[in-house]
């Protein structure tokens, strides 16, 4: 056992008071080439973002005071960027804190402080992971976490066709989207009608495909069963043709003028032409048949590697104790099935739920209803598009994204830390 | 012999399944390979099998004075290549560093990484959108691509970052002790090993741009600039029905080689997916 003796000396607490004003611990530390490159990267810090910062955070809060002169846009885009170079700053000064306070900690404890060259082969090794990551991680910053913030922002104001820079202003208005979503009469029925429809579209259409993919992954696997090879093959074509185009085709035979269905198919039955297009229903049964078409390969293939890997000794022990074929189903494919796919199973439902694609290439999320700013097959993120394209209705667009974010974010948590990746991680 | 019977019955419906599934999976892709020999624009009155098929449309397609497909398929193929080079190259620095290294902010930094990969970048498209006029990248290859390649880092480095856990550390410890460089272990010893995880890397991040079609149409805007997804979108929504067998000849000759491409490395493909979704 090795007994903790409190230090006599408080060179930690006193190095880390000191580098309040940056490189002032480092000094006390005796670390006098350290101590000047946080000194005068922190005054040059200031001399040269100075004016960003000072605009960036006036345009952030007012958002512009005259129109026509100050772009709104503009100057929120200029105030994250100044919200960015603060954290930076922030950072660094907290690393120099830090990096005081673990010196000081040394000498404390009556190590030897590392001289000028042991520094720089320290500066080396740690600071090579940083290195490493500062390029992914601006980029991130740039295209992933700018975009979500000014998103966050946008969500706060008002902009739109009728607050349109550079001729007008956008205000803050506070939670007034979020408000309007739930109030105002028109976006209250679209929203409640739009999510209602999303959230039976993402259950039925990623179940539907599930079950199938599942379903034929069994029946193909039968060990009796020839030619699996060719059969397997062709499952998994609507995996292996590019989305879209197998969306666009579908869209043309759905066509109630000329396409195959209506035509060809229901006329050989002797059934009347469908309005596959133009009757909102008759669109949500087209657009499920036309996921499961597209998603059940996806499935097949995941489940077919399982199967193939359940232990033959499973089956002939259940033999052996006379177990139906259904009990074997239920008691040892199926369990494994899912125990094994549940994963790729919950993302395939976040997946649909923002399964933009099928939706806008099949029919533009029409048809249009009357009453409601939305078509009837149109998904929150098939929604936040027309409204940010075709409406220029920019805040509650961003509004409606945030809403829909939590809904995934949460889920997506949810499942992660169920997952053993996470629990399995050393987070330190 | 009831049990013969049974087996010859199980099969049959089996067999019945299979068939009546075959016929609809396969059933469009013959129908479009059909239009696309169609004479004439419309689809009215076209058959499945024309009694005079032509080859006008492939013509047209490859006529690169009357269309631009030519030009989508080189834009869409680029994007890919430059998106999958650039992803692995800035994958490979994150996922080691965060597999490797123990450093200040390296447990915030996986969970922003990991709430980052929930979130569809096209999520931000009202963002992208505005940012993208006011930085000057729309309409612009270049913006395109950095946008795919930032949504695929958060994913992708936790799928590799996953892989090079299983690699070993005695390897690089002992090579650190021979004297080798942080720059020599990383591209010597442990890009090497990785190699499977960088195919499934690649993979996904040739997949992606390729497949994506809202943030293509979010940032392009000039036809000669499209992708092929957003060039045969344009193709069909502009007058429907009035192009479909041109859409449809082009139609085919992108998803002939993909499905191809696909089906070679569709092993790679389901064990990088499993990895992905039962490790990452």
């Amino acid at each position: 056992m090795v007994d903790v003796i409190k230090p006599a000396t408080k060179h930690g607490r006193n190095a880390t008071l000191l580098s309040i004003i940056p490189g002032f611990g480092q000094f006390y530390n005796k670390q006098y080439v350290k101590g000047f490159t946080f000194l005068i990267l922190t005054i040059s810090f200031f001399f040269s973002f100075l004016d960003t910062l000072n605009w960036g955070f006036w345009g952030l809060l007012t958002l512009g005071t005259i129109a026509g002169l100050d772009h709104s846009i503009f100057l929120l885009i200029d105030g994250i960027i100044a919200l960015i170079i603060t954290a930076i700053g922030l950072g660094i000064y907290v690393f120099n804190m830090y990096d005081a306070y673990n010196t000081g900690k040394k000498r404390d404890l009556g190590f030897m402080i590392s001289s000028v060259k042991e520094q720089y082969h320290n500066l080396l090794d740690s600071g090579f992971p940083y290195l490493m990551i500062s390029p992914g991680f601006l980029l991130l910053i740039f295209v992933v976490i700018f975009p979500l913030l000014f998103v966050i922002l946008l969500s706060f104001t008002n902009y739109d066709l009728y607050h349109s820079p550079p001729a007008k202003l956008v205000d803050w208005v506070g939670i007034q989207n979020y408000i309007d979503i739930f109030t105002l009469d028109l976006w209250r029925k679209t929203f409640i009608g739009v999510l209602g429809w999303t959230i039976v579209w993402t259950f039925v259409a990623t179940t539907f495909q599930v079950a199938l993919g599942i379903f034929l992954a069994i029946i193909v696997n039968q060990k009796d069963l020839k030619g699996k090879a060719i059969i397997r093959t062709v499952f998994i074509l609507p995996w292996a043709v590019p989305a879209f185009v197998s969306i666009l085709i579908f869209s043309g035979m759905f066509n109630e003028s000329f396409g195959v269905i209506n035509t060809g198919i229901l006329h050989a039955f002797g059934i009347d032409p469908v309005p596959w297009m133009t009757e909102e229903n008759w669109t949500r049964f087209a657009l499920i048949f036309i996921q499961t078409w597209l998603g059940f390969p996806f499935i097949f293939a995941m489940t077919t590697g399982v199967l193939q890997s359940i232990p033959d000794e499973l089956y002939e022990a259940a033999n052996v104790d006379g177990a139906t074929i259904w009990q074997k189903f239920t008691k040892i494919t199926l369990p494994m099935i899912l125990f094994a796919t549940a994963p790729i199973i919950i993302t395939q439902y976040t997946f649909n739920f923002n399964n933009f694609n099928v939706i806008f290439l099949f029919n533009g999320g029409g048809p249009a209803i009357p009453g409601q700013n939305a078509g009837g097959s149109d998904i929150l993120i098939s929604w936040i598009y027309s409204l940010t394209m075709t409406s220029a209705q920019y805040g509650k667009a961003a509004a409606i994204t945030m809403l829909l974010s939590i809904v995934v974010v949460t889920v997506a948590l949810w499942q992660f830390k169920r997952s053993k990746s996470f629990k399995e991680e050393d987070m330190n | 012999m009831s049990m013969k019977k049974n087996k010859i019955i199980r099969l049959t419906v089996s067999y019945l399944i299979i068939l009546l599934m075959c016929a609809v999976v396969i059933y469009p892709l013959l129908w479009v390979i059909g239009s696309s020999f169609n004479p004439g624009q419309s689809l009215s009155g076209a058959t499945m099998f024309p009694k005079d098929p032509t080859t006008a449309h492939y013509a047209y397609l490859f006529d690169q004075e009357k269309s631009n497909y030519i030009s989508w398929y080189v834009n869409s193929l680029k994007i890919s290549i430059i998106t999958m080079i650039s992803t692995i190259i800035l994958v490979s620095f994150t996922a080691y560093s965060f597999s490797r290294y123990r450093f200040l902010g390296r447990k915030n930094g996986l969970l922003t990484f990991l709430i980052l990969q929930m979130i569809p970048n096209f999520a931000a498209l009202i963002a992208i959108f505005v940012l993208a006029n006011r930085t000057g990248l729309i309409d612009t290859h270049l913006g395109l691509i950095l946008i795919y390649v930032g949504g695929q880092i958060p994913m992708n480095t936790w799928l590799m970052k996953g892989y090079l856990d299983t690699i070993p550390k005695e390897l690089d410890e002992s090579a650190k002790v021979d004297g080798a460089s942080h720059i020599r272990i990383f591209v010597q010893i442990i890009m090497p090993l990785a190699k499977p995880i960088i195919a499934v890397v690649a993979l996904f991040a040739f997949i992606a741009p390729f497949g994506d079609f809202i943030l293509a149409r979010i940032i392009l805007r000039s036809n000669e600039k499209f992708t092929m997804g957003v060039g045969l979108y344009e193709m069909v929504a502009k007058q429907f029905g009035k192009d479909f067998t041109t859409f449809a000849a082009g139609s085919v000759l992108i998803a002939i080689p993909i499905a191809i491409l696909f089906l070679c490395f569709q092993k790679y493909f389901v064990s990088g997916l499993t990895a992905g979704g039962t490790k990452g």
